[in-house]
């Protein structure tokens, strides 16, 4: 029986959403998490290598494997809960469905991650993928209260809550957060939301790197909290030079305090946007990130941004890039080649930096890897770590690349 | 086994005033700040350096002998015990401070740092360390790490997982492995955030990483009383949906209040009110915080407070705050003994679960007094009762019991800040299946695979479900024997943790 017969046995004929795509791999669609750990146990008794997709408008759908398992029909927001600030959403609803239905209860997922708008928030949460909210509101693992996966022997396991504090047990949620899915399928998401802002203003201030540098910096001195404080590139804020937007999100105090602290701070150079003309320009900028075919990401130190920026420029260009100069983060797109992106690996670990290979083909991802080369007795436990959620080694996830 | 000659070879490592074998010495680390558990460990070691860390590790592991580790023992779920078959290693002395570095706003410290030093170490440079368990003057940062620990500001600023960077982690074979980044960007899968809260069970974190904040420039602290509990419970939903997220929202009920009016620590709570909240703003600038805090006291107002006060002066707020943060020890004035709980309800639930704790207090005869972080919905309803007293024990137990039910029943958690440690083990079935208990014993297994390190802690053990094949197959010590394949990429060998601190 072929693996296509196979699954429409186990699962329904309507479990199969194609049955074979351009690289003749079928892919399954799981209605339910159930059926999520139904078909990774039988892919472990048969030995199936499985590629995970979302929406399939992030990762390339592209690894070689015997199935495709897409969670876009885990699409049901079980509970959004205005007054405890939560919600538990599966992990195939569209990020930007979510939004709406959040912001209809008048609550916030203080995310905005790089990437097209229908992107699945599993794809988000496994990928850690956070945008230019992380300088005000954190990484993506602070809106993550809890999930539900399914390991690659076909168990359900539970981590966390739906309360926003939780201290019980370990904390395997922040392992599947950024996980990529080497430890598992997240099918189910409890999330920590905030109130819909009273007020959300942007600004955007256009000048040299090395100004807007500046000026980020006073604006840090100065004791401002912006939501989001963002250096990009030309083409990514599709402006003459470079451009630092400043997202100010709150009570309309605070914004208007902070906006009034942003004038002082910056002489009054930076133009407002409107509402439209500010949804238009993070939404345009994050979506650039997945019209490249390579992204990646660094975590420097604030005070390392500039200094990282000149090398990303030398090595591999800056045509599109945006960096939280708040908090050391840099996002990277563009095009380069294997050998580039092990040599700006290299040395920036020998800068101490890490880098995180975001999006790319199979065929880079899979010779760089999302990580790369860990610390000195990391490997071991990753190694020990991924047998333990994925003993058959069903998952085909790029993650430690094969330099 | 520990014999002498383990003993001896301790004493070679660390001196022999660092290590306490006389029975006297070592009862006295046979609790925690929990005082219903009560274990006697076989040796207390004291080392002084991360060397002497790593040798006594690598020392207890070659004899197969459990450790402990444990810092100022202030926990509260008897997480930091050692039995009469375990080495209890105390990281009080690692207490340095190692750097601060002001402009990318982090710390490195070592373990037996005390949490409220490290905040007035940063003060000079406008900086904080945010979170702030009650014990904060008491508590050590390696303890909070272990413990992922809380503190009033964590509604606004997050638990201790939110603030470390990176760590130094020796494992349970004293191996020595660094996880995360000073930037807070993980080396691969995030192992800082799955260590913090492993609560001792995947290591002793040597040196940690902290990222400080910057002293808030407005602060404005509320004091607001009320009549029932319900309408407390209820005002504080209204305060998190008006959309201002104040830096701590705290109640106490009555019977919490008058045991501090009648302590040292008497804060001018009203005596005669059900419950009182303490509500604290804070941020970079005096005319929004002043506007919210107005917004905040009408809320409360229109939620049915009777009065509220705002503090004059930082005298007056940190009057308030002493009386809070103060408030288990004055407790300790109502009854001989206290059993101090530790539970998350969703916030709307706070209203109809806090009658539920008052009926099953009644049902079982007992005083419970509430004192709790409300903006966060993590309840510390504490039981005060004598020990001495036949069979009122039992009835502390059960009614234990029935609260953690009820906490469970309305989609909470059994601990938000305390840990499971010894105390909530018999909890953990209650809120994760058989699967998920194992996941993480397995996972366990992976950091420590001779369960060696603060053993029989966390996950109760009889309540997994056997994996079969490599799942959950632990690790054995062979294991890191064996050439790391995935160390054939580019990174160098690690250095030193180094957070840019010269």
């Amino acid at each position: 029986m072929s693996v296509l017969e196979r699954v429409r046995a186990l699962l329904g004929a309507d479990a199969v959403e194609l049955a074979g795509g351009p690289d003749a791999v079928p892919r399954v669609a799981p209605a339910s998490p159930d059926a999520v750990a139904l078909l990774l146990g039988t892919a472990r008794q048969e030995g199936w290598r499985v590629r995970l997709e979302g929406a399939g408008t992030w990762l390339p759908a592209d690894a070689p494997a015997d199935l495709a398992l897409t969670t876009r029909r885990l699409d049901r927001v079980p509970a959004i809960e205005p007054q405890d600030l939560s919600a538990t959403a599966e992990a195939g609803i569209g990020c930007d469905l979510l939004r709406q239905q959040l912001a209809d209860r008048g609550t916030w997922l203080a995310l905005d991650p790089p990437g097209l708008a229908g992107r699945t928030l599993g794809s988000v949460v496994a990928t850690a993928t956070a945008g230019p909210l992380r300088q005000g509101f954190g990484a993506v693992r602070d809106h993550v209260l809890g999930v539900t996966f399914v390991t690659g022997d076909g168990r359900l396991v539970q981590s966390g809550g739906r309360v926003v504090k939780n201290v019980a047990g370990y904390d395997l949620t922040k392992l599947e957060a950024g996980g990529f899915g080497a430890f598992g399928v997240i099918v189910l998401v409890h999330l920590r939301l905030r109130a819909l802002p009273r007020a959300d203003q942007t600004f955007v201030l256009e000048g040299t790197r090395e100004d807007l540098t500046q000026v980020a910096e006073d604006i840090t001195a100065a004791g401002l909290q912006p939501a989001a404080l963002e250096l990009m590139s030309p083409a990514l804020a599709r402006r003459e030079g470079w451009a630092l937007a400043v997202r100010l999100a709150g009570s309309a105090a605070l914004v208007a305090a902070e906006e009034a602290g942003l004038r002082g701070a910056s002489g009054g150079r930076f133009t407002a946007l409107r509402a439209d003309e500010a949804h238009g320009f993070w939404m345009r900028a994050a979506e650039s990130f997945a019209t490249r075919p390579i992204a990646f990401r660094t975590g420097g130190l604030p005070d390392s941004s500039d200094e990282l920026l000149d090398l990303l420029q030398h090595q591999v260009g800056d045509e599109w890039v945006s960096a939280s100069p708040g908090v050391g983060a840099i996002r990277w797109a563009g095009d380069t080649t294997v050998d580039r992106l092990r040599r700006l690996r290299r040395t920036l670990a020998g800068l101490e930096v890490p880098l995180t290979l975001e999006r790319a083909p199979w065929s880079i991802r899979s010779a760089v890897g999302h990580f790369g080369a860990y610390r000195e007795g990391v490997g071991p436990l990753v190694a020990g770590l991924r047998r333990t959620f994925d003993p058959g080694e069903a998952f085909v996830v790029a993650v430690e690349g094969s330099e | 086994m520990i014999t002498a000659a383990l003993v001896e070879a301790l004493t070679g490592i660390v001196g022999a005033q660092h290590v306490r074998t006389a029975p006297a010495e070592r009862v006295t680390y046979a609790r925690d700040g929990l005082p219903t558990h009560r274990r006697v460990p076989a040796v207390v070691v004291l080392p002084g350096s991360r060397e002497e860390v790593i040798a006594v590790v690598r020392l207890l592991a070659a004899h197969r002998v459990a450790v402990v580790p444990r810092g100022a023992g202030t926990g509260l779920s008897g997480g930091a015990l050692a039995d009469g078959s375990a080495v209890l290693l105390v990281l009080t002395r690692l207490n340095r401070i190692l750097g601060i570095d002001p402009k990318n706003r982090l710390a490195l410290v070592e373990p037996g740092v005390v949490n409220a030093r490290l905040s007035v170490a940063a003060a000079p440079h406008g900086l904080y360390y945010a979170p702030d368990p009650s014990s904060q003057t008491a508590c050590t940062l390696g303890g909070n790490v272990a413990e992922n620990a809380g503190g009033p500001h964590c509604l606004k600023y997050g638990v201790t997982a939110q603030h470390v960077l990176a760590l130094e982690v020796v494992l349970g074979d004293g191996r020595v492995v660094e996880l995360g980044s000073p930037g807070g960007e993980p080396w691969g899968p995030d192992l800082v955030g799955l260590f913090v809260g492993s609560e001792g069970n995947f290591g002793i974190a040597t040196r940690i990483a902290v990222r400080l904040l910057p002293l808030p420039r407005a602060v404005r602290t509320l004091l607001a009383d009320f009549m029932s509990l319900r309408t407390a419970g209820e005002a504080v939903s209204a305060v998190i949906a008006s959309g201002i997220v104040p830096a701590a929202l705290e109640m106490m009920d009555q019977s919490c209040v008058r045991a501090v009016e009648d302590s040292v620590y008497a804060a001018g709570y009203p005596r005669d009110a059900a419950a009182v909240l303490l509500v604290e703003l804070d941020g970079g600038s005096d005319a929004a915080v002043t506007a919210d805090a107005e917004t905040i006291e009408s809320v409360l107002r229109e939620h049915g407070a009777r009065s509220t006060r705002t503090a004059a002066d930082a005298r007056e707020r940190e009057r308030l705050w002493q009386g809070r943060k103060k408030a288990f020890g004055a407790m300790g004035r109502l009854s001989r003994d206290l059993v101090v709980q530790d539970a998350v309800v969703p916030r709307s639930t706070l209203p109809d679960v806090l009658e539920t704790i008052a009926r099953i207090a009644a049902t079982y005869q007992l005083t419970v007094s509430n004192v709790f972080h409300a903006g966060d919905g993590n309840l510390h309803p504490n039981i005060s009762f004598d020990g001495r007293v036949p069979g009122l024990k039992a009835r502390v137990d059960a009614a234990s019991t029935e609260i953690m039910e009820a906490c469970i029943a309305v989609g909470g958690t059994i601990t938000g800040e305390h840990g499971v440690g010894l105390d909530k083990l018999r909890y953990m079935p209650l809120i994760f299946d058989a699967e998920s208990l194992t996941a993480m014993r397995a996972v366990r297994r992976v950091w420590d695979p001779e369960e060696q390190v603060n053993p029989g802690k966390v996950v109760p053990v009889h309540a997994c479900r056997e994996w079969s094949g490599a799942t959950g197959r632990p690790l054995r010590a062979e294991a890191w024997a064996r050439p790391d394949t995935a160390l054939k990429g580019s990174a160098p060998p690690s250095p030193p943790l180094r957070v840019g601190i010269p």
